[in-house]
C-alpha cells in the first residue's frame, strides 16, 4: 500500500468522524410535547424550541417573573402548537426581551413544571418592517 | 421640502455602474479575443468604460454618505441608520450598518482593486478585468432596486422613506420629513466598528484578485504562470481578512457582553473557514514555487476560499440563518440573487478547470516522508479538514431549507451548546497545526533525512519542553488538555525563533514572513487557552443569602446585584457601584450624571454644580451620545481604593431595552472585565405608599433603611426659579440621608402665600427616596416630612478574569507581520520578473 493511500484513508476516517459528530451532536427543533416526551425517554440532550411570549388581551406580555436579586427570571412561552410552558433562563433579562417576535429556548425539561432554557435567541421586529414612523417632527 | 435630488442621482449612478460593469466585461473580452492591430483601441475602451464605473461607484458611494451627513431623513436609509445626535465617525457605521452599504463598500473596494491591477499588471489585464466586471455587475445588482413585475432585483439605499413605509402620515403630508433618524445601533458605535467592517470587506473583495488571475491562467492555458501574480495578492487577502476577523473579534470583546472575543456564531464562522482554506491555498502555492508540486491542489482552494466568500455571504445575507445566529440580518429578499452569484462563479471555475485538468502538469513521483512537500501537504489537508469541520455544522440551516423547498420536513438544529462542541474539534486540529508549522519550516529550508531532523529538532524541543514545564508549574495549569496546547504552542515558538534567528543572521529579514507568522500562531493558541479555558467568572454570589429555596439556588449564579454605595465581597475584591456617569464634551473624565441635567436639546445639559476646573454651575455643557450610562464600579482590596471601571450601559427605547458594553482592567497578565446585564429603571418610578414622619430640628430618624439627620431649617429669603412676593413665607428643610459612607444632603422646600400652601419636594434616584415638607407645626416645634421610596439604584453585573489574554493580541499583531513581510517579499519577486518582460 503507498503512502498516499495511507493518507487518503486517514482523509476519509477523520471526515467520517466529524460527519457522524456532527449529526450526532446536532440539536433539534422541537415542540414542549415532544421535549417533554424526550426527557420522559431520558434523553436529556438540549433541543431547541421555537415559540412566543405569553400575551394578554391587550398585547402585553405577561408572566415575567424576575428572581429577586434580579439575575435570574422565568417567562411563559407559548411553542407553535400552542403549549404553554414556564421557562426558566439564569441571565438576567435581555434587553429585547419583551418586544421579540419569536423566542427560540434551547435547553431541556427539568420537571415537568419547568423547561431551563440553557440559551435564548430572539428574533426582534427589524427596522426595516417598523411602520410607525415617529411623528414628532409635524 | 424634501429634497429628491441625492436620491436621484445615487440610484442613476446606480443603473450606470451597472451598465458600464457589462459593458466593461464586453470590452475586455473583446480586447481578449482581438487580434494585435486592435488590441490597443479595445484596451484604451475598456479602460475607460472602468473607469467610468469606477467614478459611478464612487459616486454611489458619496450620495449615500452625502445623505446620511446631511441628515437627510426623508430617506429610508438615513432614518433607519442614523440620528443628528451621531458624530461624524459614527455616521460612517451608519454608512455600511445596512446591507446596501454594505454592498457599496464592497463594490467600492473591488474597484480600487482593479484599477491598482490594470496598473500593476501587463499581461493579465484583459482575463483578470472580465472576471472583476462580472463580479461588480453582481455586486451592483444587489443595490439596483429594480421591480419588473413581481420580479425584484436588488434593494436600493436611495428610497424614500414614504416609499419605504405605509405610514399614514404620508397619506396626509407626502412631504414630511422626520425630525430625527432612528439611530445607530449602539452596540456599533465603537471605533472598531468604524474599522472593521472596511478591513473585512476589503478582505472578501481581495480573495477575487488570486481568482481572477487563476481564470486567467486556465483561459489562457497558463496553467502554472498565474501563481507568480496571484501569490502576493492571495497573502494580501489572508492578512487583510485575518486582520478584518481578528478586530471584529476584538470589537466583540470590548463592545459585546457574551464575555469574549469569540462565539461561534455563524457569522463568524463564515469568515474563518474561507480564511482557513486560504491560508491552505497560500502554502500550496508557495510549494508549487518551490518544487513545481501542488498545482491541482492550490487550483482547487483558490477557486474554493472565493466560492466560500460568496457562500458566507449568501449565509448571512439571505436570512437563510433565521433563527441560528444572534446577528439579525434582515432578509432584503436577495436570497435568490446570492444564490445565482454564486452558483454562476462555481459553474464557471468548475467547468473552466475541469476543462483544463488533464492539461494541468502533475509530478508523478510521490512525495517522501522527508520533503516539505509532504508536510505542507498535510499542513493543508489538516486545515481543509478544520474547515469542514466547521462549515458542515453552520449549513445546517441552509440544509434545512433545502430540504423544505423540495417539500420535506428536517428539524435539525445547529449544536446546543456551539462553544464546546467546535472547540472540542478545533483544538485539537490547532495543536496538529502548531506542531506541523515548527516541524514544517525545518523541512522547508534545508534538506532532511532522518539524521538532520533528528540533529534540528533536538534543540528547540528540550527548550520548549522546559519552557513549557515552566509555564505550567507557574500558571498551574493541569487540564491534560491544556497542557498538550502550551507544548504544542511553546514547541512552534521555540523552533520557528530558532528558525528565523538563523534567517536573520545568514540572509535578510525578507524571508523571515512564515517564520514571524508562524510564531504568532503559537502565541495565538496559547493566548486562546489561558483566556478562555481559565476564563474565571468572579462575579459570583457570595453573600450567603439563598432568594428562593429550590433547586434555582443549585445553579451558578454568574451576575451580582450590587446596590448603590453597598460594598460587596468579589473573590479578592470588594466592589461598590457608585452612580451613573456621562461623557461630556472637553472633559477627560466621566462626570456624574447627578450633576448635569438635560436641558431637552440633543446632547446637552445644564450644569447642576461647579465640576473640577471643567464646568461651572449654570453652564451648558455637551454631552457625547447622551443615552449611554457609564456605570461607576469601584474596585477595592482592603479598604483602599484599587481602580475604578465604567461599563456602559444605554436604555434604548427603539432597540428595545438595555444595550451594554463592558469595560476591562487591563493588567499585564490578565483582563478583569467588567459588563452590566441590568440595570434600574427610574425614568417613571412607581412610587410605594406616603410615610410621614414628625421630627424636630437636630433628631436622628430612620427613613427606611437611611439613618437621617434634620439639621434644622431656614426661612427662605428667594428661591431659584421662583419669585417670593410680599408676605409669602418659604421654609426649607435641611436633611442629611446617611448611606454607607456617603453623605447626602436633601432639601425640600414648604412655601405659604396667602394661607395656600406650596411643596417643592426632592427627589434623589440614586436612593429612590421622594421627600417634602408637608407641613410645620410650630407650637410642637416639629416638622412634618413626606417620604415615597421606589427603590435604590443598582447594577446586576458580571466580572470575568480573563488571563493572559495579552498574549493572544499580541500573537495576532506578530502574525500581521509576519503576513506583511511575506506580502513584501512575493511582490517583490513578482514586479521583478514583470519588469523583466517575463509576464
Amino acid at each position: 500500500m503507498k503512502k498516499g493511500h495511507i493518507i487518503g484513508l486517514g482523509i476519509i476516517a477523520v471526515a467520517i468522524i466529524i460527519i457522524m459528530t456532527s449529526i450526532g451532536d446536532a440539536s433539534s427543533y422541537e415542540s414542549f410535547n415532544t421535549a417533554w416526551e424526550m426527557k420522559q425517554d431520558g434523553d436529556d440532550k438540549a433541543i431547541h424550541v421555537v415559540g412566543q411570549l405569553k400575551k394578554d388581551a391587550a398585547g402585553q406580555v405577561t408572566g415575567l417573573e424576575v428572581g429577586e436579586d434580579k439575575t435570574s427570571f422565568t417567562f411563559l412561552l407559548v411553542d407553535n402548537d400552542g403549549t404553554e410552558q414556564r421557562v426558566f433562563y439564569n441571565e438576567p433579562v435581555p434587553a429585547d426581551f419583551q418586544r421579540s417576535e419569536s423566542v427560540v429556548v434551547i435547553g431541556s425539561y427539568r420537571e415537568k413544571e419547568i423547561f431551563v432554557a440553557d440559551k435564548i435567541l430572539m428574533k426582534c421586529p427589524s427596522k426595516y418592517q417598523e411602520t410607525d414612523v415617529q411623528t414628532a417632527g409635524m | 421640502m424634501i429634497n429628491t435630488f441625492m436620491g436621484n442621482l445615487g440610484h442613476l449612478m446606480t443603473i450606470l455602474a451597472f451598465v458600464s460593469s457589462l459593458v466593461t466585461a464586453y470590452s475586455y473580452f473583446q480586447y481578449f479575443k482581438a487580434n494585435e492591430l486592435e488590441k490597443a483601441s479595445w484596451r484604451t475602451f475598456s479602460r475607460i468604460s472602468f473607469y467610468v464605473h469606477t467614478i459611478s461607484v464612487a459616486m454611489i458611494a458619496f450620495s449615500l454618505f452625502e445623505i446620511i451627513y446631511n441628515h437627510r431623513y426623508e430617506y429610508f436609509y438615513a432614518y433607519s441608520h442614523s440620528s443628528k445626535a451621531l458624530p461624524v465617525h459614527y455616521m460612517v457605521s451608519s454608512f455600511w450598518e445596512g446591507q446596501e452599504g454594505a454592498f457599496i463598500l464592497w463594490a467600492f473596494w473591488n474597484v480600487v482593486l482593479g484599477v491598482t491591477l490594470i496598473h500593476t499588471n501587463k499581461f493579465w489585464e484583459g482575463p483578470v478585468m472580465i472576471v472583476f466586471s462580472l463580479v461588480q455587475a453582481f455586486l451592483v445588482s444587489m443595490i439596483l432596486g429594480v421591480v419588473i413585475g413581481d420580479l425584484k432585483i436588488g434593494s436600493s439605499p436611495f428610497i424614500l422613506l414614504r416609499d419605504a413605509t405605509q405610514a399614514p402620515i404620508f397619506e396626509m403630508n407626502p412631504d414630511f420629513v422626520p425630525e430625527d433618524g432612528t439611530g445607530l445601533n449602539p452596540l456599533l458605535q465603537n471605533i472598531w466598528m468604524v474599522i472593521h467592517p472596511p478591513t473585512l470587506f476589503l478582505g472578501y473583495a481581495s480573495t477575487l484578485v488570486p481568482f481572477a488571475f487563476l481564470m486567467g491562467g486556465l483561459v489562457t492555458k497558463k496553467y502554472s504562470e498565474w501563481i507568480r501574480p496571484a501569490l502576493p495578492w492571495a497573502i494580501f487577502s489572508a492578512m487583510i481578512l485575518g486582520m478584518g476577523i481578528i478586530m471584529g473579534a476584538y470589537w466583540a470583546y470590548v463592545t459585546l457582553n457574551f464575555g469574549g472575543y469569540w462565539n461561534w456564531d455563524p457569522v463568524e464562522n463564515a469568515v474563518y473557514v474561507p480564511w482557513l482554506i486560504l491560508v491552505a491555498a497560500i502554502h500550496t502555492m508557495i510549494t508549487f514555487k518551490k518544487s513545481a508540486t501542488a498545482l491541482k491542489t492550490s487550483i482547487v482552494l483558490v477557486i474554493l476560499s472565493f466560492i466560500l466568500v460568496l457562500y458566507a455571504t449568501f449565509l448571512v445575507r439571505s436570512g437563510v440563518l433565521g433563527d441560528a445566529s444572534v446577528h439579525s440580518f434582515t432578509d432584503l429578499g436577495l436570497s435568490g440573487q446570492l444564490l445565482i452569484y454564486m452558483l454562476f462563479f462555481l459553474v464557471i471555475a468548475v467547468v473552466l478547470a475541469a476543462r483544463a485538468w488533464k492539461h494541468i502538469p502533475t509530478s508523478e513521483k510521490e512525495a517522501s516522508v522527508y520533503s516539505r512537500e509532504f508536510w505542507i501537504f498535510i499542513g493543508a489537508t489538516t486545515l481543509g479538514l478544520m474547515s469542514f469541520q466547521v462549515i458542515l455544522p453552520t449549513s445546517i440551516p441552509a440544509w434545512n431549507s433545502l430540504v423544505e423547498s423540495f417539500g420535506g420536513i428536517s428539524n435539525m438544529a445547529p449544536p446546543a451548546d456551539q462553544i464546546e462542541f467546535y472547540t472540542k474539534f478545533q483544538l485539537w486540529f490547532a495543536a496538529v497545526i502548531a506542531l506541523l508549522t515548527a516541524v514544517g519550516q525545518f523541512f522547508w529550508w534545508q534538506k532532511m533525512d532522518k539524521k538532520a531532523l533528528k540533529d534540528a529538532l533536538i534543540t528547540p524541543y528540550i527548550i520548549s519542553v522546559l519552557l513549557s514545564a515552566g509555564i505550567i508549574v507557574l500558571a498551574k495549569v493541569y487540564d491534560w488538555k491544556y497542557i498538550v496546547i502550551v507544548l504544542a504552542g511553546t514547541f512552534t515558538i521555540v523552533a520557528n525563533a530558532v528558525i528565523l534567528s538563523k534567517l536573520v543572521k545568514k540572509s535578510t529579514f525578507k524571508l523571515t514572513g512564515g517564520s514571524l507568522a508562524h510564531i504568532g500562531i503559537g502565541m495565538i493558541l496559547i493566548g486562546i487557552m489561558f483566556s478562555s479555558g481559565y476564563s474565571d467568572v468572579i462575579s459570583i454570589n457570595m453573600s450567603g443569602l439563598t432568594y428562593s429555596n429550590s433547586w434555582e439556588d443549585e445553579m451558578n449564579k454568574e451576575h451580582v446585584l450590587l446596590w448603590i454605595n453597598k460594598p460587596t465581597q468579589m473573590k479578592d475584591y470588594t466592589v461598590i457601584y457608585r452612580g451613573r456617569q456621562k461623557k461630556v464634551v472637553g472633559v477627560p473624565e466621566y462626570v456624574p450624571a447627578k450633576f448635569l441635567e438635560p436641558t431637552g436639546k440633543v446632547n446637552e445639559a445644564l450644569a447642576l454644580e461647579d465640576y473640577k476646573d471643567y464646568f461651572k454651575k449654570g453652564e451648558l455643557v455637551n454631552i457625547v451620545l447622551e443615552e449611554n450610562d457609564y456605570f461607576k464600579i469601584d474596585y477595592m482590596k482592603n479598604e483602599a481604593l484599587q481602580f475604578s471601571l465604567s461599563p456602559m450601559s444605554q436604555f434604548n427605547e427603539g432597540m428595545g431595552g438595555l444595550i451594554s458594553s463592558p469595560d476591562s482592567k487591563i493588567f499585564l497578565d490578565k483582563d478583569l472585565y467588567t459588563y452590566v446585564a441590568a440595570m434600574n429603571d427610574y425614568a417613571d418610578p412607581e412610587w410605594k405608599e406616603d410615610e410621614i414622619y414628625e421630627v424636630a430640628p437636630g433628631e436622628q430618624f430612620h427613613v427606611s433603611d437611611f439613618v437621617t439627620y434634620f439639621d434644622g431649617a431656614e426661612v427662605l429669603k428667594e428661591l431659584e426659579g421662583y419669585t417670593l412676593q410680599e408676605g409669602d413665607v418659604a421654609v426649607k428643610a435641611k436633611l442629611r440621608v446617611l448611606d454607607y459612607d456617603v453623605e447626602k444632603t436633601l432639601e425640600p422646600t414648604f412655601i405659604i402665600r396667602n394661607s395656600q400652601v406650596g411643596k417643592l419636594p426632592v427627589v434623589d434616584t440614586e436612593l429612590g427616596l421622594k421627600i417634602s415638607l408637608e407641613n410645620i407645626l410650630p407650637e410642637q416645634n416639629k416638622f412634618v416630612f413626606k417620604v415615597n421610596q421606589y427603590q435604590k439604584d443598582y447594577v446586576v453585573m458580571k466580572a470575568i478574569v480573563k488571563p493572559y489574554i495579552n498574549v493572544l493580541w499580541i500573537g495576532t499583531l506578530i502574525m500581521l507581520l509576519g503576513f506583511t513581510v511575506a506580502i513584501y517579499r512575493r511582490f517583490d519577486e513578482f514586479a521583478k520578473m514583470r519588469d523583466k518582460g517575463m509576464e
